[in-house]
């Protein structure tokens, strides 16, 4: 291929605002990657774009998920990853979106964006509108809650233990027989400002 | 059960035990066994017998559930061979004395691990292996895994390690035939 790299961008760059200027908010390259920031209504329209259009060639999806900004109104982030075999390059599409609004599934046009959709619902509770099957994928059974949100406690509310008289493994509100740690990442040669347990004595007879 | 084992109104209570004596205990046991010693017999306490073979023939059932699994497959690798001890990987529960549980447990997989242990038939062990398993480890916080799979099946050794060597394995493996040995009994 005889263009370089940042050619490639500004060729895919100006191609998709010339056809789609009004759907998409913001670009811009970030870690060596075009990332384009889209409206949500017109996802399903710009990522069918990005697959079919002779420019971009998109014709692969790596990654779809979620991230939350507890905020931002419109809490959540929907991260699109394709990948264009043929012009060796990638794109980053982005929308946001809240708990209640859905975003477009995208399955339509990838068919492996099932289970990544799945995934996103499960951990964020981001809703997709048109997926096949929209239920969780990872979380146990039963579970409450979306654990990735910031909101969501680590240790999550209930924890499973083997009952002996019931005969079978029952759930119960977590009940934590450990603390938990917080670690002292300083460096005990580089200045540490506190006084060790048992230390008191050697500082106050100088 | 008393009275059988110990007519004499001894203080010993099973043949196990390392107060049973039978010089003492059962007087005419010397004349016998010398007797059958001279045509190619020894005799022992039946109990010391079933114990043995079942050290010597512990069926172990996978329950490879993250990288600890990985120790564990190397230990019964040809570099370390756990089948020298006796110790065969076994894929069914229903055949299997020993479950060593290597990795984090969910609490997805608890039942499923619970139903597993119930499939196995008496008398039945399990080893736990690394830290997740031993007491939830690097995951003790978590939101979705079992601190410790303790909570779920009784475990008789405690590997630790993350993941432990094949060699911690192997010590815990021989741990557990000698805790066996000791305290093994038809009776459990």
């Amino acid at each position: 291929m005889s263009t370089t790299s940042s050619d490639m961008w500004a060729d895919i760059r100006d191609h998709i605002e010339m056809h789609h200027a009004d759907d998409v908010r913001d670009m811009s390259v970030s870690h060596g990657e075009l990332t384009i920031t889209v409206r949500r209504a017109a996802i399903l329209n710009i990522i069918g774009f990005l697959r079919d259009d002779p420019i971009c060639k998109f014709n692969q999806m790596i990654d779809l998920c979620g991230v939350d900004y507890p905020e931002r109104a419109r809490r959540f982030d929907v991260v699109y990853h394709l990948l264009s075999m043929a012009h060796n390059t990638r794109i980053r599409v982005k929308c946001s979106t809240d708990e209640e609004t859905p975003v477009m599934s995208i399955v339509s046009l990838f068919p492996n964006a099932d289970w990544y959709e799945r995934e996103a619902f499960d951990m964020y509770g981001i809703i997709f509108d048109q997926h096949p099957d929209l239920r969780r994928i990872l979380t146990d059974y039963g579970f409450e809650g979306h654990p990735l949100r910031k909101d969501f406690p680590l240790t999550g509310f209930v924890e499973v233990r083997y009952d002996e008289e019931r005969k079978e493994v029952i759930y119960e509100p977590v009940v934590l027989q450990q603390e938990y740690r917080s670690f002292d990442f300083l460096s005990p040669w580089e200045g540490a400002k506190y006084i060790l347990p048992g230390d008191e004595k050697s500082e106050a007879a100088e | 059960m008393v009275d059988i084992l110990s007519p004499n109104g001894s203080l010993a209570r099973d043949l196990g035990s390392p107060s049973y004596n039978p010089g003492i205990h059962d007087t005419g046991f010397d004349g016998l066994s010398d007797q059958l010693a001279d045509k190619g017999f020894i005799t022992a306490a039946s109990d010391d017998l079933i114990t043995w073979a079942r050290t010597g023939s512990l069926m172990w059932m996978t329950f490879g559930l993250a990288c600890c699994a990985v120790e564990m497959m190397q230990a019964s690798m040809p570099r370390y061979d756990l089948e020298r001890f006796g110790f065969a990987p076994r894929a069914s529960p229903r055949q299997s004395d020993v479950m060593i549980v290597a990795g984090t447990l969910t609490n997805k997989m608890a039942p499923a691990l619970r139903k597993v242990y119930d499939q196995m038939p008496n008398p039945r062990y399990v080893i736990s292996m690394g830290s997740c398993a031993n007491g939830g480890g690097y995951y003790h916080y978590s939101y979705s895994v079992v601190r410790g799979c303790d909570r779920i099946v009784p475990v008789d050794v405690y590997v630790p390690g993350c993941p432990p060597t094949a060699e911690a394995l192997i010590y815990g493996i021989l741990q557990l035939q000698k805790k066996i040995r000791r305290e093994g009994s038809i009776i459990r």
